[in-house]
């Protein structure tokens, strides 16, 4: 349902994306990982129309999208959570649940998708979604964004990015139901052992190129735990 | 005087649009009130708490309000649709002690023709001690001709012991050339909270004065001010606090812009006092580009994405 030919992406002499040549498949849970700086967040960020690449081609449900908009995308059927969700001073939570579901809807079922992300609904649905909210609040209202689309390829960069652990726990059950609450294809960049193994394919970037796709796994033996043995080595040899 | 119906007689199509889009028509029937037509009172409710008396010495109303009345509405517009009429309108409130009102206020001005119209309201409210009102005052301009719509508005708001005064204020659209100055001075445990929205367009002109002094400990006052400046307008924010007691004052001009439109903010606190806490927050800048992006992950386009913006920072 997705496919990215020959993608190549520059900025200041850097090649962020080197070629890239991606296909995901229709109901897929993909995940991607890989160190800093390797290219993820700018490969998402192209899928959604907010980076354009310097060459290559996005194909999406058979249509071309290289060049289309980031709205237009978004009527496709694709959707984005920000790795850094959006504050507006003076838009509320249901506002922004109202504006993200296409069409009207109660605030009832606004409160059911706050839930479903893990927010003490009532508490929330009125609220701005302005800088009183925490980092970890503010991750799950812009999850409830994204689940309420139901769209047909749902992107999610980073979520566990800049909240702490205990909350990001709590939010990573969230993500063990996504299955059930999120339709058609999840593209999840994520560093989490436990998001990794749920994920039906997990992408390997490595310096603007895909590295390697498999299971989990496959990619957690030939990434961690080379390194955790590595360390090891290195403390006895301390002794 | 004391009918609960508006006139229609009195009232045509245009000053019921124009008294439409500063206050709920219906609404207005419910407590006192008092409507102001082109420099003249032309309709007026009194009730058993709230009275409305017409100044003999300059045009205009004193208010009284008795003493621990429960709940009441106020309504006092003010309506011009005569082309070139200069009003000014002198209205003193006096809220008795513990009383509880809700007052609306606001000009709408329909000028289709091409003299100047201008409204300068100059309101005065003197609460005793554990009052509290709520005023809302809303202005708006409308019609075709090239005679400007001009509003200057002056608050100023005297605050006993323990009362407390919440304004809102309003100023979407059609007006070209506005100063608005609200005054407060506080005593003891009183607080003063203003937030004002402004928005403006074409070649329209804002000027924006707080100026309170917190004199009694434990006072406290909030002034926002939320701004949008569109095409080559211009704004002008000064805030001046002083805090000459053990007092807190929080003042925030919050401004997007675009196009060619100047915002200036020009926060003054002072400290008379080492217990007093005074801050002062101002952002000016466009419409960030993250949320337009957010906006159209979500479907929408640019430009609806920037309304959908600005009415939920002026709401």
């Amino acid at each position: 349902m997705l496919e990215l030919k020959d993608v190549c992406f520059t900025r200041d002499n850097k090649k962020i994306l080197n070629n890239i040549n991606l296909k995901i498949g229709t109901d897929k849970f993909v995940a991607i990982t890989g160190p800093n700086g390797s290219g993820k967040s700018t490969l998402v960020k192209m899928i959604m129309g907010i980076e354009k690449p310097d060459s290559g081609e996005i194909i999406f449900d058979g249509k071309d999208i290289t060049n289309l908009e980031i709205n237009e995308r978004a009527k496709l059927g694709i959707s984005f959570a920000f790795q850094q969700p959006v504050k507006f001073k003076g838009i509320t939570v249901y506002d922004l649940l109202k504006i993200a579901s296409k069409r009207y809807i109660t605030k009832k079922e606004a409160c059911d998708v706050l839930s479903q992300v893990g927010l003490c609904a009532k508490e929330y649905v009125d609220r701005e979604v302005n800088g009183s909210l925490s980092g970890g609040e503010l991750k799950r209202i812009e999850i409830a964004t994204v689940v309420l689309r139901n769209s047909k390829l749902t992107i999610f960069d980073e979520p566990e990015a800049g909240i702490d652990l205990w909350s990001f726990n709590n939010l990573i059950e969230v993500f063990e139901n996504m299955r059930e609450l999120v339709k058609g294809t999840t593209l999840i960049i994520s560093h989490q052992e436990r998001i990794l193994n749920i994920a039906d394919e997990v992408i390997l970037m490595k310096r603007g190129k895909i590295e390697e796709i498999g299971s989990s796994k496959e990619i957690l033996e030939k990434t961690i735990k080379p390194t955790v043995k590595c360390c090891k080595v290195k403390k006895e040899g301390g002794k | 005087m004391a009918d609960t119906k508006l006139n229609d007689e009195l009232l045509n199509n245009v000053d019921e649009g124009v008294l439409g889009e500063i206050t709920k028509l219906d609404k207005i029937k419910e407590g006192a009130y008092n409507i102001r037509k082109n420099g003249q009172g032309i309709e007026r409710k009194v009730t058993e708490n709230v009275n409305i008396v017409t100044k003999t010495d300059k045009p205009g109303i004193n208010i009284y309000v008795k003493e621990n009345t429960k709940f009441e509405l106020v309504h006092i517009p003010v309506i011009i649709t005569e082309s070139g009429l200069k009003d000014v309108v002198y209205n003193d409130f006096y809220i008795g002690k513990n009383a509880n009102v809700f007052i609306v206020a606001g000009c709408g001005i329909h000028n289709d023709h091409h003299k100047d119209s201008q409204h300068d309201g100059i309101h005065r409210f003197f609460l005793e001690e554990g009052a509290k009102v709520k005023y809302v005052e809303k202005h708006y301009g409308e019609g075709e001709g090239r005679g400007k719509r001009i509003l200057n508005p002056v608050t100023e708001v005297y605050l006993k012991k323990g009362s407390s005064l919440e304004m809102d204020s309003v100023q979407i659209k059609g007006v070209d050339s506005t100063i608005r100055e609200t005054k407060g001075v506080l005593e003891e445990g009183a607080n003063f909270v203003v937030t004002e929205k402004i928005m403006t367009h074409g070649e329209q002109f804002a000027k924006t004065i707080f100026d309170v002094e917190l004199n009694g400990d434990d006072s406290s006052t909030h002034l926002t001010s939320r701004s949008v400046a569109a095409d080559n307008s211009k704004q002008y924010f000064i805030s001046k606090v002083y805090g000459n007691a053990k007092c807190f004052s929080h003042s925030e001009c919050d401004a997007i812009i675009q196009d060619n439109a100047v915002v200036t903010a020009t926060p003054e606190v002072t400290a008379n006092n080492v217990d007093a806490n005074l801050i002062h927050e101002a952002a000016i800048g466009k419409i960030a580009g993250e949320q337009i992006t957010k906006l159209m992950t979500l479907g929408l386009s640019e430009e609806e994405a920037e309304q959908e913006i600005i009415n939920g920072f002026l709401r």
